[in-house]
């Protein structure tokens, strides 16, 4: 059995070591938030945060997490966290949304170190998560207005 | 370890030993949500009012990011006067005398940019028809004509003071006599069609993590299934020894079936693990022997020969006769796959009535009826939950029903012990055929000693994508598959003498239609070439286009808009040292709508090359939700991008090359162009948003790249050095 702390829970989980953590979130627990895309960090839809940092799941055995605190689409909070999923749901990113939940915790993560990203700054931290419905254009304009929402100038509330 | 309640409208809630984390994998099922639906106003197949406030809007369109269930509830919405705040949109069954595409004849499925044409009327009548019929109840509670009854943002009221909502009047509306032919509204008193920012159905979901894709489905005892498929396209298996792949711990039973051999696991990575433990061995004796080599030297040949006649007229012979200037140039598009970002995947499972699937569903009527092939069953016990698709770009609209089918062989080669998860790998995705075709093309141009069109001969090889699937009878005719020639076939621009042939080589490589379909290359090799004529007329393209389409306004319509937009007529801003830059244009009409695209690109000393502005133009008739349209504009240039820089499925001996973003690179962030885009105000009928935005990028790019280096590129993706 191993332990994992998941979005501030402990669960104890009896995989393989190498099972990717990807698997484990999806198929043991049930936080199916966090997506398969490649399963070769290759396309970010897997993207979780590890210790505040964004981490491919698919790439990640299990046993490698150890006492990381790993947080999912389902647990990110914060404000930097609001802010973007304020700004996504303003901007209406989304078209299919397979590959949303990893984009957004990408740029979560950014906008914890940087909350003033350049466009350079931006399509530095999120080259990592493609998007095939391109909503590319979107997701630079939403990490502006996230930052401007962290900056107080709007709000964070997601709107029913 | 899991428990699974019945909640009432939502079907089976799986809750699980799962840390206390109750709401995770909530699973719609039609068939329990069916039976506990509670009365309301449903006066139509479309809409459902509940005594709770709330309108539920159903679709029969899949929503695969191009936001048809936005667009579908809007046009439902407006008629109906609803406040949008209390819609929601449900998903439709599998039923095609209630949910056929109306422009498909008596099919259900979503495609060909079709969903807002088709649903116009319909969807009008039917949100006009609640309308009437909650009026009717008002009127009749009130005792007040029902002419002095107002409607707005989901209440009803009277100049007296009377109100009520369309909970209060749900149940007694029910009551009234359906109306034959509800009045519909004047187009200028829209109120939710054309408004510039209704917020999109599917967002909340998909921005934290709720929405369900079919790979989020977990029903009770379900086994995640991963299949092991042959090399090569055409070959068979020949025998297998899963010993090793049973050691696996998850695995639970490993069975062959047509289309390869299945691993069946708790979860997919013991799957995974068990299907490459597989030892197989294969019968290749049927595999397609060609690589892209070989097929491109083969498709070379028939450029040479004369092929099927697509269209004709005037004489063509004779205007090259009589040319003072020839332009001729051959074109290569690769194969593409689709390669959505959710790997193609089904779930399903078999009890005493039949058989029910949860899919991204495109094709209800076809897949419903290849699966009860599988089990003998009527297509009418076949059930469908159509979930959410993470994209498809065509891919889940297959007429072989590739993978439901694949599906439904190992439920009934595992006797529908379990319910089974389909997943195919990223791998399995990308090599899984059913591609745009490989084609060629050669087109040639007769200019008269003013640069003035006389004769266009276009030829196109590659494969046809309709031929041998139920959709031939309507789009093949003789032996011209019309999606192979679409845009050139009708080629826009004035000419007296134009031919068009085809040839449509049969081989074993699957193909599909993929975003945009014919278009995808006939876009490319008309726009360019006409770029080319217009050079050597030495005139200015949009100028020289706009002189040929007199008889088409629509194509005249976004390329003027696009044209002020992009600053056309002023110098484009020099590059840093070394640089060159340059601008091109690209005009497609496809699925009814006309779009227009100017491309700026930066092409540096190393022949590297950034599209660094895009303005796009488009008239789609009656704009339903502007913000979409952007959207789908924005995506369609980043998804034709990809193909015009970066994507190609090339084969070696009938085994695909590629495997993964590593060997297929699509476009990412850090080269999407600024976009803006233009809407025509139009009062047409309504027509589609997917696809149109592909066609016209690639070509605008490559004219842009002209523009800047003199460099004409006939083979896609790119190469510039
Ligand atoms: S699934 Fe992990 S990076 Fe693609
Ligand atoms: S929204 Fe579809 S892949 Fe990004």
């Amino acid at each position: 059995m191993l332990k994992l702390s998941i979005n501030g829970k402990t669960h104890e989980v009896d995989a393989d070591a190498d099972t990717p953590l990807l698997w484990v979130l999806r198929d043991e627990l049930g936080y199916t938030g966090t997506k398969y895309g490649c399963g070769m960090a290759l396309c970010g839809a897997c993207a979780v945060l590890l210790n505040g940092q964004p981490t491919r799941s698919c790439s990640l055995p299990v046993s490698a997490v150890g006492k990381g605190k790993v947080t999912t689409i389902e647990g990110i909070s914060g404000a930097p966290a609001r802010a973007v999923q304020a700004a996504w749901q303003k901007l209406d990113v989304v078209q299919c949304g397979y590959c949303q939940s990893g984009q957004i915790v990408a740029a979560t993560a950014l906008l914890a170190q940087k909350p003033k990203p350049t466009n350079a700054d931006i399509d530095a931290a999120m080259s990592g998560n493609v998007c095939r419905c391109a909503t590319y254009h979107r997701i630079r304009a939403a990490i502006h207005e996230a930052s401007a929402i962290m900056a107080g100038k709007a709000s964070d509330k997601l709107e029913a | 370890m899991d428990k699974t309640v019945e909640i009432s409208r939502r079907g089976l809630l799986k809750a699980g030993a799962l840390g206390g984390m109750l709401v995770v994998g909530f699973q719609w099922s039609g068939k329990a949500r069916a039976a506990a639906m509670p009365a309301s106003l449903a006066p139509n197949a479309f809409v459902r009012i509940a005594s709770d406030n709330s309108v539920t809007i159903i679709a029969k369109h899949l929503e695969m990011g191009q936001g048809s269930y936005t667009g579908l509830a809007t046009i439902l919405a407006e008629e109906l006067d609803a406040d949008w705040r209390q819609v929601m949109v449900e998903a439709a069954p599998a039923d095609a005398k209630r949910y056929n595409n109306l422009m498909w004849g008596p099919t259900q499925g979503t495609g060909g940019s079709s969903a807002m044409a088709n649903s116009w009327k319909q969807l009008r009548q039917a949100g006009a028809t609640a309308r009437a019929m909650l009026v009717a109840a008002a009127a009749q509670q009130w005792q007040v004509p029902a002419a002095e009854i107002a409607v707005a943002q989901g209440k009803l009221s009277h100049a007296s003071g009377k109100q009520a909502s369309f909970g209060d009047l749900a149940a007694l509306a029910a009551t009234m006599e359906v109306p034959k032919e509800p009045k519909l509204k004047d187009p200028k008193d829209f109120k939710l069609i054309g408004k510039q920012k209704l917020p999109r159905k599917d967002s909340k979901d998909k921005i934290t993590g709720r929405a369900q894709f079919t790979q989020d489905v977990n029903l009770p005892g379900m086994l995640t299934a991963v299949v092991a498929h042959p090399p090569r396209f055409g070959a068979k298996l020949k025998s297998f020894d899963a010993t090793t792949a049973k050691q696996v711990k998850g695995v639970v039973e490993v069975v062959a079936i047509p289309s390869g051999v299945a691993v069946l696991a708790h979860g997919f990575w013991a799957a995974k693990k068990g299907r490459d433990a597989l030892k197989l061995e294969w019968d290749e004796t049927a595999a397609v022997p060609q690589g892209t080599p070989e097929l491109v030297a083969q498709y070379r040949a028939l450029l040479d020969q004369p092929g099927a006649v697509a269209s004709k007229t005037g004489d063509v012979v004779g205007a090259f006769k009589g040319a003072a200037k020839v332009l001729k140039a051959d074109y290569y598009f690769p194969y593409l796959a689709h390669a959505a970002m959710e790997p193609l995947n089904c779930v399903m499972r078999q009890d005493k009535d039949g058989v029910e699937v949860w899919n991204g569903e495109q094709m209800q009527t076809v897949d419903q009826a290849m699966i009860a092939s599988v089990f003998g069953i009527k297509p009418e016990q076949v059930s469908i939950n159509m979930l959410y698709a993470g994209g498809s770009f065509g891919r889940r609209a297959n007429p072989a029903s590739d993978y439901p089918m694949e599906c439904a062989h190992i439920v009934k080669a595992t006797a529908g012990r379990h319910p089974v998860k389909l997943v195919w790998t990223r791998e399995d995705d990308m090599r899984g055929g059913y591609y745009r075709p490989l084609y060629l093309h050669r087109v040639e141009v007769a200019l008269d000693a003013g640069g003035q069109l006389l004769g266009w001969r276009q030829r196109v090889v590659g494969q046809s994508i309709m031929t041998g699937t139920p959709f031939e009878a309507f789009g093949v005719k003789d032996g011209v598959d019309a999606t192979s020639v679409e845009g050139a076939s009708d080629l826009p621009y004035a000419v007296a003498n134009l031919q068009v042939d085809l040839h449509s080589p049969r081989l074993g490589v699957p193909v599909l239609w993929w975003r945009s379909v014919g278009h995808t290359h006939t876009g490319y090799a008309v726009e360019t070439m006409i770029d080319e004529a217009a050079k050597a007329a030495g005139r200015d393209p949009v100028a020289y286009r706009l002189a040929l389409l007199d008889k088409h306004p629509r194509h005249a319509g976004v390329l003027k808009l696009v044209a002020e937009k992009a600053g056309w007529n002023q110098p484009l801003k020099a590059g840093k040292k070394g640089e060159k830059r340059g601008r091109g244009v690209a005009v497609v009409e496809s699925f009814g709508t006309f779009v227009a695209e100017v491309a700026e690109v930066t092409v540096r000393p190393d022949g590297s090359y950034k599209v660094v502005r895009v303005v796009c133009a488009v008239d789609c008739g009656i704009a339903i939700n502007p913000d979409v349209i952007r959207a789908q504009m924005e995506g369609g240039i980043g998804f034709g991008l990809s193909a015009a820089m970066h994507s190609a499925i090339t084969l070696k001996a009938g085994a695909v090359e590629q495997s993964n973003f590593h060997d297929y690179p699509v476009l990412r962030i850090g080269e999407m162009p600024r976009i803006e885009v233009h809407i025509l105000p139009s009062d047409a009928a309504p027509r589609g948003v997917g696809e149109p935005g592909v066609p016209p990028i690639a070509p605008a790019v490559a004219n842009a790249i002209a523009a800047a280096t003199g460099k004409r590129l006939y083979d896609l993706p790119f190469k510039l050095s």
